[in-house]
């Protein structure tokens, strides 16, 4: 059994984990290409080695971000998301703008 | 000491020059400094595409470079289901080609890749999956695929060791039925084409693996290889799991995740079941080897991995289905388990043709179906790589469909991975 530290709810079994990718930064929606979009939406790094990912504890529905190395699969370090996402993003503001 | 006996006839027909032996592939030289076509890559999709390019477009000057040994990769490590019945008219119409190449392969390369046809079988176990089997059912039809929605008395009929009982977790309503889906022997796949290519004139260069793409000017030009460099007017990558390493030498990036695929083998048994059988719904598909090994996968593991270990969890998960499927199968062993690195596109179909580096041409996202299509990808890229343009059936498969919005979407037909 492999066992991952999930930050909320300590060791777990990995079956009780989805992992949703390499984290990327959301190009701003408002000014982005339709190229970059694309890009963003669905062209990978695909790694060997060391990769910042997403992960997702599914029993509390818990997301965090996880450093894996994609060769070796050791996982590095397991940490809320708040440390690279630490700004608010203004979603209701951005769709006002919109308008 | 000689038997008192001696078979003098074998000694006479041993030497005798009227049946030398027939060498598989000569015997390895060194690299020349420039060939017209550098191949990356030894699996079956490489040697098929040497193979078309020698045979069919008389471009001889051509070295396959291999990093390991030849077609040990995903063309050894698969389950070798070969079947047409796709979701799109696109991918229909290219899985079929290769279907009608692999009837005439063994006469093709002279080479016997024991294809069996079997009958392939997609149960169906909830409303959703009933949906979709008949969508693929009158897709396939409308392309002159043999493929019907069958109801479970046909499939008790066509395939009585299977368990239709309703007092199971997930019982079977129905089955898409694929008569021409087969097995073939994975190995002499990719033998035939590279002997075939070889006696033409391509060399075969194993232990040999490319570390650096040469490109000027946006124009590619050659290769670095752990045994110097070699220089070439056109270069492809057929490299699976690998696809995003390499493309990454030649400067690009690929929609694509390298995810393993794993596999297993039951100790061998007397024949019982002809059929190759899947299930969408469970996530499992087994066939009978002509070993009598019952040959077993699944879906891809839940995460990226360049790595070719084996879990437990996999096993676990697998035969936990498949029990409720072959319940007499509780008595056997499993005897080997294994995985593939599968490189792995969003919409489940293959990305084929140019690149952003001119006279660089790609064979890649083939992910968990790509035996199938071995036949059809070597065929399509020579005529792409010889001449410049691809190929009627791989237009919809280029690289740009994921920036301009134009996914080809399989994942209906090909996320059990076979
Ligand atoms: C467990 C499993 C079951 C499967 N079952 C099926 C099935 O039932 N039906 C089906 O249609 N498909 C199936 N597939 C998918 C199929 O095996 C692959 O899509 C197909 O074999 C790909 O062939 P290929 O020639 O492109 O790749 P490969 O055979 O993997 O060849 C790529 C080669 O490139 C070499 N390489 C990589 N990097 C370099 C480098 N830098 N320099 C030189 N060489 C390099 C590798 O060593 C490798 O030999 C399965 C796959 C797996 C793993």
């Amino acid at each position: 059994m492999k066992i991952m530290n999930c930050p909320l709810n300590g060791p777990r079994n990995i079956s009780e984990f989805v992992w949703g990718g390499e984290v990327s930064i959301m190009p701003d929606p408002k000014s982005v290409s339709d190229l970059e979009w694309g890009e963003y939406c669905f062209i990978e790094n695909n790694t060997a080695g060391v990769v910042r990912e997403w992960w997702c504890h599914v029993p509390t529905s818990y997301w965090f971000i996880a450093e894996r190395n994609t060769v070796t699969d050791e996982i590095v370090r397991t940490y809320p998301a708040g440390e690279i996402f630490n700004k608010r993003v203004e979603f209701a503001k951005q769709s006002e703008d919109k308008k | 000491m000689l038997p008192a006996f001696v078979p003098s006839g074998l000694f006479r027909y041993g030497f005798s020059k009227k049946y030398p032996a027939r060498r598989h592939f000569p015997a390895p030289k060194d690299l020349k400094s420039t060939y017209d076509v550098v191949i990356i890559g030894g699996g079956g999709h490489a040697l098929a595409c040497a193979y078309y390019l020698s045979r069919y477009h008389g471009i001889t000057n051509v070295c396959v470079l291999e990093k390991g040994y030849l077609a040990g990769g995903n063309t050894a490590r698969n389950t070798a289901i070969v079947r047409s019945n796709y979701l799109t008219p696109e991918g229909v119409a290219f899985y079929d080609k290769s279907v009608q190449l692999y009837q005439e392969l063994s006469q093709e390369t002279d080479y016997n890749i024991l294809y069996s046809e079997r009958g392939h079988f997609t149960l169906a176990h909830t409303d959703a999956a009933m949906r979709t089997s008949r969508w693929r059912a009158e897709v396939n039809k409308q392309l002159g695929v043999n493929s019907e929605l069958i109801y479970p008395e046909d499939i008790a009929k066509l395939c009585p060791s299977l368990n239709l009982s309703d007092k199971v977790r997930y019982p079977i309503l129905g089955a898409l039925y694929h008569p021409p889906g087969s097995i073939a022997r994975h190995d002499a796949v990719a033998w035939g084409y590279a002997r075939g290519a070889a006696e033409a004139g391509v060399e075969i260069h194993q232990q040999t693996a490319v570390t650096g793409v040469i490109v000027e000017n946006g124009v590619v030009k050659g290769v670095q290889t752990t045994r110097g460099t070699v220089y070439a007017n056109k270069v492809m990558q057929a490299t699976a799991g690998s696809s995003s390493l390499v493309a990454k030498m030649a400067g690009f990036r690929l929609p694509i995740r390298t995810i393993p695929l794993q596999a297993c083998v039951s100790v061998p048994v007397k024949p019982f079941l002809d059929q190759i059988i899947v299930s969408g719904s469970l996530h499992v598909y087994v066939s009978q080897s002509s070993r009598g090994e019952l040959v077993m996968g699944g879906s891809t593991d839940p995460y990226s991995l360049y790595s070719t270990r084996s879990t437990l969890d996999f096993k676990e998960g697998l035969l936990g289905h498949m029990l409720e499927l072959l319940p007499m199968l509780g008595e056997l062993k499993v005897l080997r388990q294994w995985a593939g690195m599968a490189d792995m596109t969003p919409d489940f179909s293959p990305i084929m043709g140019k690149t952003p580096v001119e006279n660089y041409y790609i064979d890649s996202g083939w992910g968990t179906w790509g035996f199938k299509a071995t036949p059809v990808c070597g065929l399509t890229m020579a005529h792409t790589i010889a001449t410049g343009e691809p190929h009627d059936l791989i237009k919809p498969f280029n690289l740009e469909r994921f920036v301009n919005f134009a996914q080809v979407g399989e994942k209906g037909a090909a996320s059990v991975g076979h």
